[in-house]
């Protein structure tokens, strides 16, 4: 496989770590922009050919000599708080990239900035791979008209369960053959629940010792109120059915009104409440679930999990990580790597 | 059981080779001395062979009793007469017949269960004719005027899980309540 030149959008966790895990994995970043500013390759210097295009291209997808930009550098600019470069966030764009990597924040409803930095790619025929859950979520079949025009393909492994192999499964099983996908993709929730039922806490005090350990959010309504675990059965249900789904198609019920007592009612019977989405053809559905408190589902702390249900393969589990910078950005350039050389 | 095994089985129940068919009985018996014996009494008269009874005396109704199942096997025509002869001594008979649910879902409910009547909720469920709520627990830790939670678990047949939790549903939505349903569908 020949490396690829990414363009990474966003510089937040997902965004870095593919920056900086993309070398080990074959790849050169050609720019990184966050939403102030970018470094681009031809103004760190090391890159003569890119801001030409033809040079580049020559080689017919192999990349010439080091046109990497110096991603540390990037970084700890970052990390000073100041922008990520000093030319604009589009230049971006202008370089001559293979792949844009968009890892924007995830936006509700008409899922910008993402969707016009997806679109913009696959309008110059680049190749798209999103961490970023909204146009997939939102916009799916927009998005695909999008890619079917185009030279450039979309992949999204990294929008569904981080690490875990969820979408290239479907892939390989055929969506076709895939009933539903049930599971647990929602790793502050799941922790909130697991910890209600082992310690026997209550809600807040839970929630506020995940927020201190960082596994919740300063405000952690998306993944209380089970609208992140939505977005990603919408997009299961998506890939499934070839379209047609976006959030407002799911049935959604979020974990805060669930109290301690109701884990240990459960528990009297073997079981336990988790949140659980549930992806088919026909809808989506994310809602507190009763599950056998040893069962597949069950799981603890911030682990995710996934249960395809199979036409001629049975029921299968996926679980692992399903968030974290490193993690996801993993399933990020399994993409990158699943690419074709443009 | 398996699923797999569920036709077969419901088949050997029914069926018997010295045309006997089996039965299963759902009583509700006071928490007294002798009411089982009494029970089981016009069930062994009648020539039926009883084949097991389930009997869980820390178990209760909403109403108090201890629900009893019964499995025998009689000739069919005998068997009405049976059921009358149990029913002549006070004997509550929540269910007499063939059919019999294959197996048990919790459910937990979730709000003001005690102001908008439980037992009235625990009614209309079983009005549905979907499920029989065969165990229910209660926990009210801010008194009966908080949120309080229970969880039901009923006796259903499988192909009509979906339609009793959807009948939850309705009844759940009527009193605002929340429902924790259980994963059906999935092997979980």
């Amino acid at each position: 496989m020949a490396g690829h030149r990414l363009a990474i959008a966003g510089a937040g966790s997902v965004g870095r770590s593919v920056a900086e895990l993309a070398g080990e994995y074959g790849h050169e970043v050609v720019g990184i922009a966050d939403s102030t500013g970018a470094m681009v390759a031809d103004s760190t210097g090391g890159a003569s050919a890119a801001s030409s295009g033809e040079a580049a291209a020559d080689s017919s997808g192999t990349t010439t000599g080091d046109i990497s930009i110096d991603v540390a550098s990037a970084l700890a600019r970052k990390d000073r708080g100041e922008p990520v470069g000093d030319t604009a966030p589009e230049t971006i764009f202008e370089v001559d990239y293979d792949v844009l990597v968009e890892a924007t924040p995830t936006t509700l409803g008409d899922a910008e900035p993402g969707f016009g930095h997806a679109s913009r790619a696959l309008a110059a025929d680049r190749h798209v791979v999103l961490a970023n859950k909204g146009p997939v979520a939102e916009r799916y079949d927009e998005l695909q008209r999008l890619a079917g025009a185009s030279a450039g393909c979309v992949r999204f492994e990294a929008t569904v369960g981080g690490a875990i192999p969820v979408l290239s499964t479907i892939e390989d099983l055929t969506p076709d053959a895939v009933t539903a996908v049930r599971g647990v993709l929602n790793g502050t929730a799941n922790f909130v629940l697991s910890r209600m039922a082992t310690e026997g806490l209550d809600y807040e005090h839970v929630l506020a010792e995940a927020q201190d350990m960082g596994v919740a959010e300063a405000d952690p309504s998306f993944d209380v109120d089970g609208t992140d675990a939505a977005l990603k059965f919408v997009i299961l249900a998506n890939v499934l059915a070839d379209g047609g789904f976006s959030l407002e198609d799911a049935d959604v019920t979020g974990i805060e009104g669930v109290p301690r007592s109701a884990l240990e009612l459960a528990a009297e019977d073997g079981q336990t409440i988790r949140l659980v989405g549930e992806a088919t053809r026909e809808g989506v559905s994310v809602g507190p679930r009763l599950v056998p408190e040893h069962g597949p589902l069950a799981v603890s702390g911030t682990r995710n999990i996934v249960q395809f249900e199979t036409e001629h393969a049975g029921t299968l589990h996926n679980s692992g990580a399903g968030a974290g910078g490193p993690e996801t950005a993993t399933a990020v350039l399994a993409d990158v790597g699943r690419l074709p050389s443009r | 059981m398996s699923e797999d095994n569920d036709g077969s089985a419901t088949t050997a129940r029914s069926t018997t080779d010295d045309e006997h068919a089996a039965y299963t009985i759902r009583l509700e018996l006071e928490d007294e001395p002798g009411r089982l014996q009494r029970a089981l009494g016009p069930i062994t008269e009648h020539g039926a062979n009883l084949r097991s009874i389930h009997h869980e005396r820390d178990k209760r109704t909403p109403r108090g009793t201890i629900p009893v199942e019964i499995d025998l096997s009689c000739p069919p025509a005998q068997f009405d007469g049976l059921v009358e002869r149990l029913e002549a001594t006070g004997v509550p008979i929540i269910q007499a017949g063939e059919r019999r649910y294959d197996r048990t879902v919790n459910v937990v409910l979730i709000g003001h269960l005690v102001d908008s009547d439980l037992s009235e909720t625990l009614a209309r469920i079983e009005a549905f004719g979907r499920a029989s709520v065969v165990d229910v627990s209660l926990a009210a830790p801010e008194g009966t005027e908080g949120a309080s939670c229970a969880r039901l678990q009923l006796a259903v047949e499988d192909e009509s899980v979906a339609d009793a939790l959807a009948a939850i549903g309705e009844v759940a939505a009527e009193k605002d309540l929340t429902v924790v349903e259980p994963l059906i569908g999935g092997r979980s």
